[in-house]
């Protein structure tokens, strides 16, 4: 793998720290008048989520990480591992585990296309579509008449998130949501 | 990806700009100061370890030169000194290699003048008048008081710790924990810097204008060194100006001493020779005109893209700037 200079530090470039691999998110040039220069480097890590704060002489480097993100179509889970499948005709799966999924677990419907991020071929993250439509499985029944203003309540989908859907929403209907945010967006 | 050809500042933002030069230009005029326009590339470059020169092969009636785009214009300037200019000005392209950021860019303008006769405290006096004017009354709540801080005296309060007597492992220590990265092997003055950088430079100039003087000695560039009246401890005969947690000026009683800064040059690149960095051929044509005689006195360098960034209330130099490197 190539190994990259502070100069060449930019938000989404993929490098190895302290054995993680990571995402840039911020590089910031800082110098006194005269002085030594610093990049002071905001990195996530892409194995916690976590963001780091560092700080590297300039013109020093960092190793780049095997670090790729590939569309896969979720296929099913076998209660240990989610299967995942490429879409780019070459039927290959991928396994992944239950930390690496995370959040995203909440998210997951057959036959939707997500994000896998793999490094060194192995699956580190899941990043669901920004929208993603699911069904309504429970949730008080609608209110007649109200629909457009004021009220929400929960509602649970089939991938099993919950969120706060308009008072008119009923049980059964198919609803489009954010995945970013966790809101209701409209119906499907 | 269509090519992104449009400026980085905003047409609105050039016009506020130049009637802000045109302020800065009214300023020095008031006050019997000459303006001069002194050339972009030199013979000799700065051999300032931690500024990186940019050179370029001219052909010239000596043949095929290698000629350094100035870091600043200070050695051209010096010379106009040394031939009886009086008090000078200029708004100077000034170019630092590598250097790109919110508060950096490649090539950048730089307000450097000059005050035969001056004391450093004069000079201090009039780099706050000329921030304040063009500030205007925008900030003038902000920039309305001033405060003189010593070197010494910021790393007591912010590190409790004595930058001129600590021991340079737990400086060491101290730096490495701050900044999370390894200064096993670090330079004193590189524990201080990163120190400055990170905890105290962001804290300054937060309630009006901040002045830092009483640098440490090893830190006195082409400034004049005195020894300080409280300790008897070297100092740098310098100051800086901050300005909401921004540098923006960088003053020195002038070393006028053609030896010393001779020895000046030779000590830093002997330095870059150690380090591993390119050499810069050093400018004779400073040393003969300090040799001929420059009168005494006080000169600062002020980065006047970072002052009319605050002026306008932008967030970086580049929106204060036609086209900022990455976009040029």
């Amino acid at each position: 793998m190539a190994s990259y200079s502070t100069n060449e530090f930019k938000g989404g470039l993929k490098v190895m720290l302290d054995g993680d691999p990571c995402a840039i998110v911020e590089n910031e040039f800082v110098k006194p008048g005269k002085g030594q220069a610093f990049n002071r480097v905001k990195l996530r890590n892409l194995i916690t989520g976590r963001v780091w704060e560092r700080t590297f002489k300039s013109g020093e480097s960092l190793e780049g990480a095997d670090v790729v993100d590939l569309e896969m179509e979720y296929l099913y889970t076998d209660g240990d591992m989610w299967h995942f499948m490429k879409t780019d005709g070459s039927f290959e799966q991928y396994a992944v585990e239950k930390k690496a999924l995370g959040d995203t677990a909440k998210w997951l419907k057959e036959q939707v296309v997500y994000t896998v991020t793999l490094w060194n071929d192995n699956a580190i993250s899941v990043t669901p579509p920004n929208f993603i439509e699911l069904e309504v499985v429970e949730t008080d029944p609608g209110l007649k008449g109200d629909t457009a203003q004021g009220g929400s309540k929960p509602a649970t989908l089939s991938s099993g998130a919950v969120v706060r859907v308009p008072l008119f929403i009923n049980q059964g209907e198919v609803l489009k949501v954010d995945t970013r945010s966790g809101e209701y967006v409209s119906r499907a | 990806m269509a090519t992104d050809w449009r400026p980085t500042a905003s047409i609105e933002t050039l016009r506020e700009r130049a009637r802000l030069l045109a302020e800065v230009r009214g300023f020095f005029a008031a006050r019997g100061v000459l303006e001069v326009e002194t050339p972009v590339l030199g013979h000799g470059g700065s051999t300032d370890v931690h500024l990186a020169s940019l050179s370029l092969a001219a052909t010239t009636p000596a043949g095929r030169e290698r000629l350094w785009l100035q870091t600043s214009p200070e050695f051209h300037m010096k010379r106009l000194l040394a031939a009886g200019s009086g008090p000078i000005f200029q708004l100077a392209r000034s170019f630092r290699d590598g250097e790109v950021g919110g508060r950096h860019n490649i090539e950048f303008t730089m307000l450097e003048w000059y005050r035969p006769g001056f004391s450093l405290d004069a000079l201090i006096e009039e780099t706050v008048a000329l921030i304040r004017q063009v500030l205007g009354q925008k900030s003038g709540g902000e920039a309305g008081s001033l405060r003189r801080r010593r070197y010494r005296e910021l790393f007591r309060e912010a590190l409790e710790l004595d930058p001129f007597g600590v021991e340079l492992g737990e400086l060491r220590r101290l730096a490495g924990q701050r900044g999370g990265l390894d200064m096993g092997d670090a330079a004193r003055d590189d524990c201080l810097d990163l120190l400055m950088s990170l905890v105290i430079e962001p804290t300054l100039g937060r309630e009006g204008i901040d002045v830092v003087v009483d640098y440490p000695a090893s830190q006195a560039a082409l400034a004049r060194r005195h020894r300080d009246p409280e300790d008897g401890e070297w100092v740098a005969s310098r100051f800086e100006v901050y300005l909401a947690g921004l540098e923006l000026a960088n003053g020195y009683d002038e070393l006028t001493d053609a030896d010393e800064q001779r020895e000046r040059f030779a000590e830093d690149n002997a330095a870059r020779r150690q380090l591993g960095l390119p050499e810069v051929d050093v400018d004779r044509r400073l040393l003969a005109a300090l040799e001929h005689g420059m009168p005494a006195g006080s000169g600062v360098a002020l980065g006047i893209d970072r002052l009319i960034q605050l002026a306008l209330g932008k967030t970086s130099v580049a929106e204060v700037m036609a086209f900022a490197t990455p976009n040029c």
